[in-house]
């Protein structure tokens, strides 16, 4: 598998647990374009989980194809592939006995790296996801908090540099504050990285937060939806994608624009309005007025030199 | 010498009063005089066949549970049984297993570390196997998804988290060894059971004796348990961060 990020494509993904009745994942397709963040959404027993380990075989497929850079995953050899995979689960699962250092450097190990490429890389890793490159590799997992464990486990995941990566609710275990930050950080990484991601949540709002694309799965594993997070919320395919958005959609579609991107009003005269940068979200502008009871908003630039007004029609209408 | 016991080997006792040291005319608790006097002939030789006594036996008997351990570990269907045999052994009266030995394997020492050694599996197989089964799910889960063969788990995860279990499983079995090898004196004069049974084998029990030779095999237990404590915090530098 190459380094760069790769292309992946669910053909008619199928699995049923022998014993039970209907299937986990239901003739899934999709493409996730080499370097984007597919999210895979859904209420419980939509069989997200089951889609994202079929990719490294944890799970083995009753039928279909899943392809990674054109390439059939049977056709790898199991441990090669999930080698080449980054994979990242809500308990983390770092390894208790290991430091830090150990726990990154784990895959490349595996793939018999040099020690000092090793040790570098580490160093690089910890740096990359916000710790510390020299205090924090000799420490041990119980050492570090939910938050720093996450981290580790995003970094043991990058650590060999995969072209692609699963990740299985990788923040669901952590508190809203630390969450979002970790969030921040993330998405920091991916606009660096460009990795290929696939990324499990039942958290819709993260969908959106942090998807390029969000698939919305349905009882039984079958694909509701698969778009933007803007097509998701604007125009739901059905009732069943408009009622897991949630009823409140209109206002988490203004959360992913911009005052930036409304036609402002010219500035003269609007020296009493409050006043937001360009890169504020329309949702938390709207949330200034509701609260300041105004009707608009004088949008600036973030040196603070005003550009034009934004009226609070303009972002409900 | 002035002491009362037999030579050597399993011969009968003989006691031999009237002329003995005012240490045993007096017989009191612990008579320094006496223990000085016999540390070289009858102490120190008893406490060296008693440590051999039990390194041999909880060595044998940690690389039998270990096998069976790996057994039960691989295939659940195994553990019930084997658990069930090492309850049963260790259900056997230590007096009757060393009595129901002797006509197998004679008089000797064989006999002797073939009823400790079946007396380690109790603890030692539930430790191991319990030891091995406690890797969280969690982690087992992300050694597989990060490509580690059957192997390498087994190697580099499980075994170095089972650690703990089987430390603490070692400890309860020597101190436990240590304590039943005295009774093993019964089958021949063997290990610090020798002059325990030499003490109470006299009329009027000789107390000094017993109190040393008692007094020795709790020492050893003790020195052997917390020997066995410090090598579990080297080996486990990770659990000590809690």
């Amino acid at each position: 598998m190459p380094s760069e990020a790769a292309e992946l494509v669910f053909d008619e993904a199928t699995k049923v647990y022998e014993g039970r009745e209907g299937a986990a994942v239901d003739h899934l397709s999709l493409t996730v374009p080499a370097g984007e963040i597919c999210v895979l959404v859904g209420p419980s027993g939509g069989g997200k989980t089951t889609a994202l380990k079929l990719v490294n075989r944890l799970i083995p497929l009753t039928s279909g194809y899943i392809r990674i850079d054109g390439k059939q995953i049977g056709d790898y050899d199991v441990t090669e592939l999930r080698r080449s995979i980054g994979y990242v689960i809500q308990q983390v699962g770092l390894f208790p006995h290991m430091t830090i250092e150990s726990n990154i450097g784990t895959v490349p190990k595996l793939l018999g790296w040099k020690r000092e490429r090793i040790r570098d890389r580490v160093g690089e890793l910890l740096e990359l996801v916000g710790l510390d490159p020299v205090q924090d590799r000799k420490r041990f997992p119980a050492e570090l908090s939910g938050g720093q464990r996450q981290r580790v486990g995003l970094a043991r995941a990058l650590a060999a540099n995969p072209p692609l990566m699963l990740m299985d609710e990788p923040f669901g275990a952590i508190d809203p504050i630390v969450r979002a930050r970790l969030h921040d950080a993330f998405l920091r990484l991916q606009r660096e990285l460009r990795k290929t991601v696939l990324f499990v949540t039942h958290d819709i709002d993260e969908a959106i937060k942090v998807g390029d694309r969000i698939a919305i799965l349905r009882q039984g594993g079958r694909l509701a939806q698969y778009d933007t997070p803007e097509q998701v919320l604007e125009h739901p395919v059905d009732e069943f994608v408009a009622d897991f958005v949630g009823h409140d959609r209109a206002l988490k579609a203004l959360s992913l624009k911009t005052l930036g991107e409304l036609d402002l009003a010219p500035a003269s005269g609007a020296d009493g309005l409050p006043r937001l940068t360009a890169d504020t979200s329309q949702r938390d502008a709207l949330a200034l007025l509701v609260d300041e009871r105004r009707d608009a908003i004088l949008v600036t630039d973030a040196a603070g030199s005003p550009l034009g007004v934004a009226t609070r029609e303009q972002m409900i209408g | 010498m002035t002491g009362f016991r037999a030579a050597d080997g399993g011969g009968p006792v003989i006691p031999n009063f009237g002329q003995g040291s005012s240490c045993i005319r007096h017989n009191g608790w612990f008579c320094t005089e006496w223990v000085r006097e016999h540390w070289g002939d009858i102490l120190q030789p008893a406490l060296i066949q008693h440590i051999e006594l039990a390194l041999i036996a909880v060595g044998i008997g940690f690389a039998i549970s270990f096998l069976l351990a790996l057994v039960g570990f691989r295939w659940r269907l195994f553990d019930a049984p084997l658990g069930a045999f090492t309850d049963v052994l260790y259900t056997i009266p230590s007096i009757a297993l060393f009595q129901l030995l002797v006509p197998i394997t004679g008089l000797t020492v064989t006999t002797i570390e073939v009823a400790l050694v079946s007396y380690t599996f109790f603890v030692l197989y539930r430790n191991i196997v319990a030891g091995l089964r406690g890797v969280p799910a969690e982690v087992l889960e992300s050694a597989r998804g990060m490509g580690f063969t059957r192997m390498q788990t087994f190697f580099r995860v499980e075994l170095p988290l089972a650690v703990p279990a089987i430390v603490a499983g070692l400890r309860v079995a020597v101190v436990a060894t240590i304590s039943v090898a005295t009774v093993a004196a019964i089958v021949i004069y063997y290990g610090l059971g020798g002059p325990i049974f030499d003490a109470l084998g006299q009329p009027d029990i000789f107390r000094t004796e017993l109190v040393a030779a008692g007094g020795l095999a709790i020492l050893l237990a003790l020195t052997a348990d917390a020997l066995l404590a410090l090598t579990q915090r080297a080996l486990t530098p990770w659990n000590r961060v809690r």
